[in-house]
């Protein structure tokens, strides 16, 4: 248990953080959901960084790379080092110009100000909230599976994932914007020094790595883990597309609104890659040469398939070391605090103040409208996160993940593509749902492994879709997203060049320096 | 020209991503115990960081800065 006190100081010191956070604040609505727009350019980054680095990078990279090997890190690390930075370096630096001319607060109100779509940003609002809530359900499901594994089974998982989501309640509820970042900005700091430190004591646990790595080659077992043996290049190319997903994700689209400054964004985008170095190598060597270890193996068997960092840490750290460095993994595991912000932001303004709600009833009203809905969506998604058994890794990418993939095309397109249009972002978010619904009927449907669409048949028979054990795939391994993605992108194009542009004077707004009116759609609908 | 040059460099590290020559590659390790496979997608990490340096240098848009405030 003693390094789960470790843990629980670090929970009620982020808390503090939170609840400090909330007396700096002045109670507006653009302070409590975006910080006054004013972050400086370190806390951007750690903070950015640290929404994004979420328990799929710590326990599910590493539990990945247990089975799969290290190709794991190219799979989701060094694709989303280059495809992240470069788009929010194109796009990014897009939603805060305008953020700034114009007043949003969420992607929506970009959308619908831009589009002159009314109805339709309910639609996409719908649609952004149902695939922002399997993300959260990862955040607490991690946190449960951390402190479970950090005090040795003391805690169960059911209450340390509750006593996760109440804290990350607790100082988003109080802090809003302000205390998510600084809690965000503490944590990376906080990973990023003390992951260096785990890796050295684990390494000097397991004899030095390149013992263990020697061993590994010599067992024709585990070799392959030291290569792509084990893994489809279909699979790899298609991991290429999730990352697009990153300036999809309301709560980073939210996030670049917060920058005092555009020159905060350059420091973000160069050293982003670096920081995922910094974090995902260690984790995915960890986790392959953690397939060295017998006990871990066992342990795994068992059924602690997303323990296996915790693991190697319980069994190679000293108890006070592998309390602090659990901390660190929690404060990966806690990056859902974003989510749930985005969440209540998107509700307070997409909903409650553009059906009339802040009009009616006044600013405080907003914000504690806001507060209630933190408190909502937290007990949502941890009655989800209880009553569910998929690993970790598996519910964020099949629906968050390639959701949001699916539906980049909308922001690419409103902050490019002048002649997109309301129709068009429409398309685009009905091919994404019925894409989504259709995978999740095929995959309870066909049983794994079996074919479920072939042309032609014997020997040259030609496998359009597959069902296998880890869900859909066309062809020998190509993922949902990369269709998904090529179809909503078609949709949108093909859609948006039938229909009607939006007016002409929306257009210079957007696209003619020095045309500063105000947008026609802010405020209340009604 | 330099946005296209950058564009041009932007899909030459995307395709440097798919390194299949080093597939089945477990050996020789690079600074005595990282796989090739692992330390070739470390360093592609590391020119991806260069690459945005580029792009901040040479392309940054400060129009869009100007505008916004």
């Amino acid at each position: 248990m003693i390094e789960a006190s470790f843990v629980f100081a670090y929970l009620g010191f982020v808390l503090y953080i939170g609840i400090f956070a909330f007396r700096r604040g002045s109670r507006t609505g653009e302070d409590y959901f975006l910080a006054n727009r004013s972050l400086g350019s370190v806390v951007f980054l750690l903070s950015l960084f640290g929404t994004n680095m979420t328990s799929v990078s710590i326990l599910g990279s590493s539990q990945q790379a247990f089975s799969q090997g290290i190709g794991v890190y190219g799979l989701m690390a060094s694709s989303s080092a280059l495809v992240i930075p470069v788009t929010i370096f194109l796009v990014g630096t897009r939603i805060w110009a305008f953020g700034r001319r114009f007043g949003h607060k969420t992607p929506v109100q970009l959308f619908r100000d831009r589009w002159e779509a009314g109805a339709i940003g309910t639609v996409i609002f719908a649609a952004q909230a149902c695939l922002l809530v399997p993300y959260i359900v990862v955040g607490v499901k991690g946190g449960g599976t951390t402190l479970n594994a950090i005090s040795g089974g003391a805690v169960p998982e059911w209450l340390g994932g509750a006593v996760v989501a109440i804290v990350v309640m607790g100082y988003v509820f109080f802090g809003g914007m302000r205390g998510t970042a600084w809690v965000n900005a503490f944590q990376t700091t906080l990973f990023l020094g003390f992951g260096l430190v785990a890796v050295f004591v684990i390494s000097h646990g397991l004899g030095g790595f390149s013992n263990v790595v020697e061993r590994m080659l010599a067992d024709p077992v585990l070799k392959p883990l030291l290569s792509r043996e084990k893994m489809s290049p279909y699979v790899f190319f298609s991991f290429m597309f999730i990352p697009l997903s990153a300036i999809a994700f309301p709560h980073i689209c939210i996030f670049c609104l917060t920058a005092r400054r555009m020159e905060s964004f350059k420091k973000t985008v160069i050293f982003y890659p670096l920081c995922i170095l910094a974090i995902w190598l260690p984790c995915v060597f960890l986790g392959t040469v953690a397939a060295s270890d017998a006990a871990i193996q066992a342990a795994v068997r068992g059924g602690s398939g997303d323990q296996v960092i915790l693991l190697l840490l319980k069994q190679h750290a000293p108890h006070w070391l592998a309390g602090i460095l659990g901390a660190g993994i929690m404060a990966a595991v806690m990056a859902t605090d974003s989510q749930i912000l985005a969440l209540s932001t998107m509700f307070t303004e997409d909903v409650f103040a553009y059906h009339g709600g802040k009009a009616a009833f006044g600013e405080r009203a907003q914000v504690l409208t806001g507060r209630l809905f933190v408190v909502v969506v937290t007990i949502v998604a941890y009655a989800i996160a209880m009553s569910t058994r998929q690993q970790i890794f598996e519910i964020a990418v099949k629906y968050a993940f390639t959701g949001y993939a699916a539906l980049s095309p909308l922001t690419w397109a409103a902050v490019f593509w002048r002649r997109s249009t309301k129709a068009g972002a429409l398309a685009c978010v009905m091919v994404v749902a019925a894409g989504l619904i259709t995978v999740a009927i095929l995959e309870s449907v066909y049983p794994s492994p079996g074919a479920i669409w072939t042309l032609g048949e014997g020997p040259a028979a030609f496998p359009v879709l597959k069902r296998v054990s880890t869900g859909i795939v066309f062809y020998e391994g190509i993922l949902p997203v990369v269709p998904l993605t090529v179809v909503s992108t078609l949709a949108m194009l093909l859609v948006s060049l039938m229909t009607r542009p939006p007016s002409g004077s929306t257009l210079r707004r957007y696209f003619e320096i020095g045309a500063h009116d105000k947008p026609p759609h802010q405020g209340t609908h009604a | 020209m330099t946005k296209a040059a950058l564009a041009t460099l932007t899909l030459a590290t995307f395709v440097a991503h798919q390194d299949f020559w080093l597939w089945t590659s477990s050996e020789p390790l690079w600074f005595g115990f990282l796989p090739p496979g692992l330390a070739y997608h470390g360093a592609h990490t590391i020119v991806s960081s260069l690459l945005l340096w580029l792009f901040s240098v040479l392309a940054w848009p400060s129009h869009l800065e100007e505008s916004g405030s």
